[in-house]
């Protein structure tokens, strides 16, 4: 499966999504100005990926800061990863921000993913 | 020319650390975004209150970019808008100010009203509930922009719409993010 790696800019994430290689992280800033356009190769990706997953999958967000069109593609894609078996959310956060650990944990309640959390 | 004189003393006297009146774009926003970023950072601003202000100014910005060409009207069109920065010893502001056509003045007030009565759980709550339900806009937004303003600021939003003309109010809106927030 096609690897999908987007680098990260000023107002996007970073984006690695690599089955072979068990790595699927999303990290850095995202305040894309349509944020649509900007998280619909990681959607396309996820469905492809969905029906040929890996035993387990670990998927990491490493967000600095997401403005709230984001927010909700962020959901979207935490639901599409909702219905892949073995699935796992690793939601990191700078150690002193607390809002950054609230929006992981709002999102817990809103997908049935086991989450764990991080520091970093 | 005791305009320049006159402005630069109200910036003074309002402490207003960043003023911009133009073409609000994404570009514009990174630019604005940046030299907040810069000042924040040589002031060695405590980082939580540096995200706080951080994310406030991306939802007010967008927010502007998003709705200010609403004039059409020729001239005025999106240079109408105007976005400012204010430092005081206990916060910042962060205040915007655009034309909104008057038959939208009383859906946008009612949904800032909504807002400024709910405590930090109904904050919350409401939140969630948009986000679920919402799709994005043509415009791009999700509909939570202020609810995350509010949450961030934890304060109430403070806004009013002085009249321009017959047809446009001025929407000026000011989100404080406080300074001493231990």
């Amino acid at each position: 499966m096609e690897i999908l790696n987007l680098e990260g800019t000023e107002d996007t994430p970073k984006i690695i999504l690599d089955k072979k290689n068990g790595i699927f992280e999303i990290s850095g800033r995202s305040l894309p100005e349509d944020s649509a356009e900007f998280y619909r190769p990681v959607l396309e990706w996820i469905e492809k990926y969905s029906s040929d997953s890996n035993p387990s999958t670990e998927f990491v967000f490493k967000l600095e800061y997401f403005n709230t069109a984001s927010s909700k593609l962020i959901l979207d894609v935490l639901s599409a990863l909702e219905d892949i078996k073995g699935m796992k959310i690793l939601w990191y956060f700078h150690e002193d921000d607390e809002d950054m650990e609230e929006a992981g944990q709002e999102f817990s309640e809103l997908v049935e993913i086991p989450f764990e959390f991080k520091t970093y | 020319m005791n305009f320049i004189y006159d402005l630069h003393r109200t910036m003074m006297s309002q402490k207003l650390i960043l003023v911009f009146q133009g073409d609000f774009t994404q570009e514009s926003t990174k630019s604005i975004l940046s030299m907040a970023e810069r000042n924040l950072d040589s002031s060695g601003e405590e980082s939580s209150i540096k995200r706080k202000v951080f994310n406030v100014m991306v939802e007010a910005l967008q927010n502007i970019v998003k709705h200010s060409d609403e004039l059409v009207d020729g001239q005025v069109r999106s240079h109408a808008a105007i976005f400012l920065i204010g430092k005081e010893a206990n916060r910042y502001s962060i205040m915007t100010g655009n034309p909104i056509r008057k038959e939208n003045v009383v859906k946008l007030k009612g949904a800032l009203d909504r807002i400024n009565g709910l405590d930090k759980d109904g904050l919350k709550d409401l939140y969630k509930e948009i986000i679920k339900n919402t799709t994005i806009s043509d415009k791009g937004g999700a509909g939570l922009g202020f609810v995350d303003m509010a949450r961030k600021s934890g304060e109430k939003l403070e806004f009013e719409f002085p009249e321009m003309n017959e047809e446009y109010c001025f929407f000026c809106l000011k989100v404080n993010v406080p300074r001493d927030n231990e």
